[in-house]
């Protein structure tokens, strides 16, 4: 060992950033898509010797080709993005809401249950307003459940979530089984099949319109009660530091269950537009992971509710993509989950290169 | 290093979604570039445009079925199966199904088939939207009630194919018993659901078996899935412990035949009978036979009407007369004379002489609700047609016509649901 080496730097080092500009951080992410489509590109050439062009048009046309695929789209990225913004307050207190699927069945299920007991009964409009404000309630109460249990006893939230899920599946399928129709068939079917009772009416001529209204209207609200509310921004305090929030005076115990009841009743919400206002039945794969899919929406926008919207608009485009190159040239379905995988997994590298850079020996600030 | 963390996280939480999410949907079409490059049959086949959805795929042997008479129909009538057939797999019976109707009717698709029962309720929602194209729910029963014209339903007699793999079962049974191997004819039957179709299926398999040992009897153990491997061995595991002899089927899978082969192969006197495939690949031994839909030729009689302009049939059932059912090879240790039998029961239902739900080949408790009348010995005299609303009040039909329960006539979609005598059902919730 000579004296020079002790002294050699590494040929990278890894510093965090102070900040980044956000064109900047806009440019890395948009490089790293591209990357990506290039990287896939080669696997699709590699492995299949399509043209990778044509395989990207066929996404495209997997996800936009008709007005009908574009609408189913809207409607599925809704469904991501209304989640996605309910978990935001949760993360944003550093709370680790996993059980987003849970809360979408339970919300899902009073929906049914109300939807095949008093449809016909009540008028659908009446309907819809009670189906909200029940599902939105059965949410809170899943999401307070384990917020309680932090608040007062410190339980771990992330477990605690978690097997709350797994209570509202089997929950769900106790409701199947009582429901069925036909008597042993396992599913519900669709409920008020003849007379669309409580079903979301169309709006400007359109099957899925007052989905896009009711979660962009829950989309701005949560972004202006984050940004600008008193309680946004206790969430923010508790989240960063609970030892400053409480020098600050903020009641934390109060904070995390009420934000945990905010949280799970956009969730239960969900599980009422799931219900309501697109498959019109219940069954365990009424939330279909989008309770786990949504953590990611939310993450990546930072908890940025506007962003959340181009994110769940990715990830649905990427999903509806696969499906169709996977029929349209024969692929085999874990091809076209290789390049949703590729193109995932640059779009989150790109946060690295966003909070972090390389620094190289040698470079211009190799020296100091 | 938490943010980091946080960032690893959702790494792994990302790239575990692309490992399993959008995987539920597949298909194999090749979207017709040039439908004129099949025109040689002529006329209306080369405009015609098929959809099949299946709630699994090819690894199904009940999906499989369905492919493979989906296509040998389509050969069969000129049909370019790689540009006029668009195949989604893997749909699950909810509201996948919908959108897989309605996608595949914007992908121009006249007529649309879906191939399990619990895809009829979402097929009828897109039967609704699109009045111009005609959908079908095989094994569906909402056709004729649905009042729309574009909605169809068809189901084969599996319960005569059921009967008959029952009578090849039963010898078997009988040579053992005579041998003095089993003294206890005990019989096990894995099945998917407690409803008609399936309870259609096992009283047709028992009675099938009785015809050679009459006191043989049955306990069945549901699945609650149409396909579920693991499940359908556990059933059939649980069924051998209490000590039953022949394990039938009415799940998809090759869970239950693959589990009494490795309990024959540990000594045990076991035999399996399959559904929709042969099994002697997963149970070279303990296979006797399976019995089996010929769905090709529900499928070309279908098409061949709907090419030719004609109304479709609301519901459309047939069995041996037509060749839509059969059972596959038997096994090497099939006992003697089995064929012979096969084919005694084959004949005897073509001509109509032998029936199935012969009502004095069986006896039943008493109905608490009012569906159906015993005499003072048990045999039926009179049941529920078509009771679909569950209300106890008969919507249709008289369902037992000269002795016989009439099974898939006043609709294609099985609904005999009498709980006969010597069945059990060990978890009917």
């Amino acid at each position: 060992m000579t004296q020079g080496k002790t002294h050699r730097e590494p040929l990278l080092r890894i510093a965090k950033r102070d900040g980044i500009a956000r064109p900047k951080a806009w440019a890395i992410r948009i490089i790293a898509v591209l990357l990506s489509l290039v990287v896939s590109g080669i696997f699709i050439f590699a492995v299949t010797k399509l043209n990778p062009i044509q395989v990207y048009e066929g996404i495209f046309d997997g996800a936009f080709g008709t007005p009908r695929r574009s609408w189913v789209t809207v409607r599925d990225a809704m469904m991501l993005l209304c989640i996605g913004v309910g978990l935001a307050p949760a993360f944003k207190m550093r709370f680790w809401n996993i059980g987003a699927e849970g809360q979408i069945l339970i919300g899902g299920i009073v929906t049914a249950g109300f939807m095949r007991a008093f449809g016909g009964d009540i008028s659908t409009p009446l309907l819809l307003v009670i189906m909200a404000v029940v599902s939105l309630l059965a949410g809170a109460a899943w999401g307070m459940v384990p917020a309680t249990f932090k608040a007062v006893w410190n339980t771990n939230e992330t477990l605690f979530t978690l097997m709350m899920n797994y209570v509202a599946i089997q929950l769900t399928s106790y409701f199947v089984a009582l429901w069925e129709n036909p008597v042993g068939s396992n599913t519900v079917g669709v409920i008020n099949q003849r007379t669309k009772d409580g079903w979301f009416p169309e709006l400007f001529g359109q099957e899925y319109g007052l989905n896009v209204v009711l979660v962009l209207l829950l989309t701005v609200g949560m972004f202006l009660y984050l940004k600008y509310s008193k309680q946004g921004y206790e969430i923010s305090v508790v989240g960063d530091s609970e030892n400053t929030a409480r020098y600050a005076g903020i009641n934390v115990k109060k904070v995390t269950i009420r934000t945990m009841a905010i949280s799970g009743a956009i969730c239960g919400l969900a599980g009422f537009i799931a219900v309501a206002g697109a498959s019109h039945t219940i069954s365990t794969s009424t939330a279909g992971g989008r309770g786990f899919t949504a953590i990611i929406v939310a993450w990546l926008a930072q908890f940025n509710t506007f962003v959340m919207i181009l994110i769940s608009f990715l990830l649905v485009f990427l999903q509806k993509g696969a499906i169709q190159i996977a029929s349209q040239f024969n692929l085999n379905d874990y091809a076209s989950n290789i390049i949703t995988g590729i193109i995932l997994f640059f779009i989150l590298g790109s946060e690295f290169f966003i909070n972090y850079r390389i620094i190289l020996r040698g470079g211009k600030e190799g020296a100091k | 290093m938490k943010k980091f963390l946080a960032l690893l996280l959702t790494l792994v939480m990302a790239l575990s979604l692309a490992a399993c999410g959008g995987s539920d949907e597949e298909s194999t079409d090749s979207s017709a570039e040039d439908p004129a490059a099949t025109e040689e049959s002529g006329g209306s086949a080369a405009d015609v445009k098929i959809g099949l959805i299946c709630v699994h795929d090819i690894n199904s042997g009940y999906d499989a079925a369905h492919i493979e008479g989906l296509t040998a129909a389509c050969e069969e009538l000129g049909i370019d199966a790689n540009s006029q057939v668009i195949f989604r797999y893997n749909i699950a019976e909810d509201e996948n199904c919908y959108d897989a109707a309605v996608d595949l009717a914007e992908e121009g698709c006249n007529i649309i088939f879906s191939d399990s029962y619990g895809h009829q309720s979402y097929m009828l929602d897109a039967a609704e939207d699109y009045p111009d194209v005609t959908f079908v729910s095989c094994t569906g029963d909402m056709a004729a009630s649905s009042g729309l014209d574009n909605y169809k339903n068809l189901f084969p007699y599996t319960y005569e194919s059921r009967y008959v793999s029952g009578v090849v079962a039963g010898m078997k049974l009988k040579e053992l018993m005579d041998a003095g191997t089993v003294t206890d004819p005990k019989v096990g039957y894995v099945g998917a659901y407690p409803y008609a179709e399936v309870v259609c299926g096992y009283t047709a398999f028992l009675l099938g078996i009785q015809t050679q040992v009459p006191e043989a009897y049955m306990e069945v153990q549901y699945t609650n899935s149409w396909y579920d491997p693991v499940a359908e061995g556990e059933a059939a595991n649980a069924l051998m412990a209490r000590g039953c002899v022949i394990i039938g089927q009415h799940a998809d899978s090759t869970g239950a035949p693959s589990a009494v082969q490795a309990q024959k192969d540990a000594g045990s006197v076991v035999y399996s009978v399959g559904y929709n495939i042969d099994m002697l690949e997963v149970a070279p031994t303990a296979a006797l036979t399976s019995s089996q839909n010929n769905w090709s030729v529900l499928y070309r009689d279908t098409l061949e009407k709907f090419i030719a302009g004609e109304e479709v049939p609301v519901d459309y059932a047939v069995g041996i007369t037509e060749d839509a059912v059969m059972i596959s090879d038997l096994g090497p240790e099939c006992a003697e004379g089995t064929q012979e039998a096969v084919d005694a029961a084959w004949a005897g239902l073509r001509d109509g002489s032998l029936k199935v739900f012969d009502t004095s080949t069986f006896t039943c408790q008493p109905a608490a609700d009012g569906s159906y009348q015993v005499d003072a010995d048990g045999h039926v005299t009179s049941a529920f047609g078509l009771d679909s609303d569950g209300d106890f009040v008969n919507d249709t039909g008289e369902a037992i016509v000269d002795g016989a329960f009439q099974e898939s006539v006043l609709r294609s979609a099985p609904y005999f649901s009498l709980r006969i005598d010597g069945i059990t059902e060990l978890n009917n919730n």
